[in-house]
């Protein structure tokens, strides 16, 4: 536990004296979910009806685009190494550093999301089921991006590798967060979704990090 | 015996070169065969007409390519549990037939379809599991080849290949879970609902794929094996 902690508190400290990079998620997220009514017209039709898969998408672009200051900057600038040298088990640290990770990004894109949820005239309860389903499905995006991030430690071109590694992944989170949304809009209940949704993070929460754990050590070996 | 004799490169290099003709010989005979039985004697279907017939080709490439991410998945465990060189070789082998299967399942599925359907593609779950699958065998290609050490490709990979069999279920038990487009499963251990030529092409068909799979990755096998090894001296003797 001193490890998650440990970790954690590092890597929000980290993200503190960054703050350019780590608001910069946050505007690409912003920025991106405001082209889509540019793009496809502003019909208020249309832009209710596609208004939570957009704003998943760029959840999902934004989670991609912040993956690598997770795992890849310790490990070009060696603290990685140093990290699993220390007497904290790997499992704990790791966990921490994933924590983190969804404290800087996943949680303000989801505090943000009823704002982007205004741009596309979305009603207030569908807003209420998408920033429930992104407060659940954001979490297993950290998780998933980590564990892929780790296996691309050390790659040639991992930048779209990990695009190409992490995207198919994150196939169900955006099924299942847009889905909960979509039924709540079309007056389904989005309890289904949700659940898996949950459920998802559950078993991502119990079977990732040791995934993550097992792909650090081969890089660092 | 010893179940390691084979695991060795030089000694596998030479059963695969003395295997391999044999199985391109079976999968030839068994696809003429399948698809005479397909072709000309199963009868033409009472409700599609002719394009049923696709299904001798569709069928037996989406089994392969759900049953080949199995075994190149079995083939990456053992790769990363005993640590030995060939399991992951043979990983690595299995790839891109496992990806041609997938992409002939996905393109076959899109022109049986149009006639049937009256659409190339639909967002349904058998097939959007069926893509993420090509994109799975894809990302695991990628990741073994972009490491300058070839073994550190290989451990990543492996790792990729077990995290990625989630899908497989997914794919398999989509027409039950989720009620979309594409029909449930015709064909069951306990008996199937279609006509006995129709079965017997069809399972030729699937035996056909199975060994021409095996011969091929046989093939690719021995390719990488002679180039992971170039610098031995067995492979100089060659």
């Amino acid at each position: 536990m001193t490890g998650f902690r440990w970790a954690f508190a590092r890597d929000l400290r980290l993200a503190w004296r960054h703050p350019g990079e780590t608001f910069l998620v946050i505007v690409f997220f912003a920025i991106v979910a405001s082209l889509f009514p540019l793009g496809v017209g502003a019909e208020p039709q249309v832009l209710a009806r596609i208004g939570p898969g957009v704003i998943w998408v760029c959840a999902l672009l934004a989670a991609l685009l912040s993956l690598p200051s997770m795992l890849s900057s310790d490990y070009i600038d060696g603290s990685l190494e140093q990290m699993a040298l220390s007497p904290h088990p790997m499992a704990s640290w790791v966990t921490g550093k994933i924590a983190a990770h969804w404290s800087v990004t996943g949680l303000p894109l989801t505090l943000l999301s009823p704002l982007l949820g205004l741009e596309y005239g979305l009603e207030a309860d569908t807003q209420a089921v998408l920033a429930a389903g992104l407060l659940l499905g954001t979490p297993v995006l950290s998780l998933l991006g980590a564990a892929c991030s780790a296996l691309t430690l050390g790659a040639r071109g991992a930048g779209t590798l990990l695009a190409l590694l992490a995207l198919p992944l994150f196939v169900p989170v955006l099924i299942f967060g847009a889905g909960a949304a979509q039924a709540q809009a079309s007056g389904l209940s989005p309890q289904a979704a949700l659940s898996l949704l949950g459920a998802g993070l559950i078993f991502a929460g119990l079977a990732v990090p040791p995934a993550a754990c097992a792909a650090i050590r081969i890089a660092l070996d | 015996m010893n179940w390691f004799y084979f695991a060795s490169p030089p000694t596998f290099y030479r059963l695969a070169g003395t295997l391999m003709p044999f199985f391109f010989v079976l999968a030839a005979l068994l696809s003429a065969a399948g698809l005479y039985e397909g072709l000309w004697v199963a009868p033409t279907d009472a409700q599609q007409g002719e394009v049923y017939r696709v299904i001798f080709i569709h069928v037996p490439a989406a089994w392969m390519s759900m049953f080949l991410y199995f075994v190149m998945a079995c083939y990456s465990g053992l790769s990363l549990t005993f640590n030995t060189r060939l399991g992951a070789m043979m990983a690595r082998a299995v790839a891109p037939t496992g990806a041609l299967f997938t992409f002939i399942a996905l393109w076959t599925g899109a022109f049986w379809g149009r006639p049937t359907w009256g659409t190339y593609w639909a967002w349904d779950a058998r097939m959007v599991s069926e893509l993420v699958l090509l994109f799975l065998y894809f990302g695991y290609i990628a990741l073994a080849n972009a490491f300058e050490d070839p073994r550190r490709g290989d451990r990543a990979a492996s790792l990729l290949a077990l995290v990625g069999i989630v899908n497989l279920p997914i794919i398999y038990f989509s027409v039950q879970w989720w009620n979309t487009l594409h029909q449930g499963s015709t064909v069951k251990l306990t008996g199937s609902s279609m006509h006995v030529t129709m079965l017997t092409a069809m399972l030729l068909m699937t035996f056909a794929s199975w060994m021409y799979s095996i011969a091929a990755i046989l093939w690719r096998a021995r390719s990488i094996i002679l180039e992971r090894e170039r610098r031995t001296r067995w492979v100089r003797a060659l």
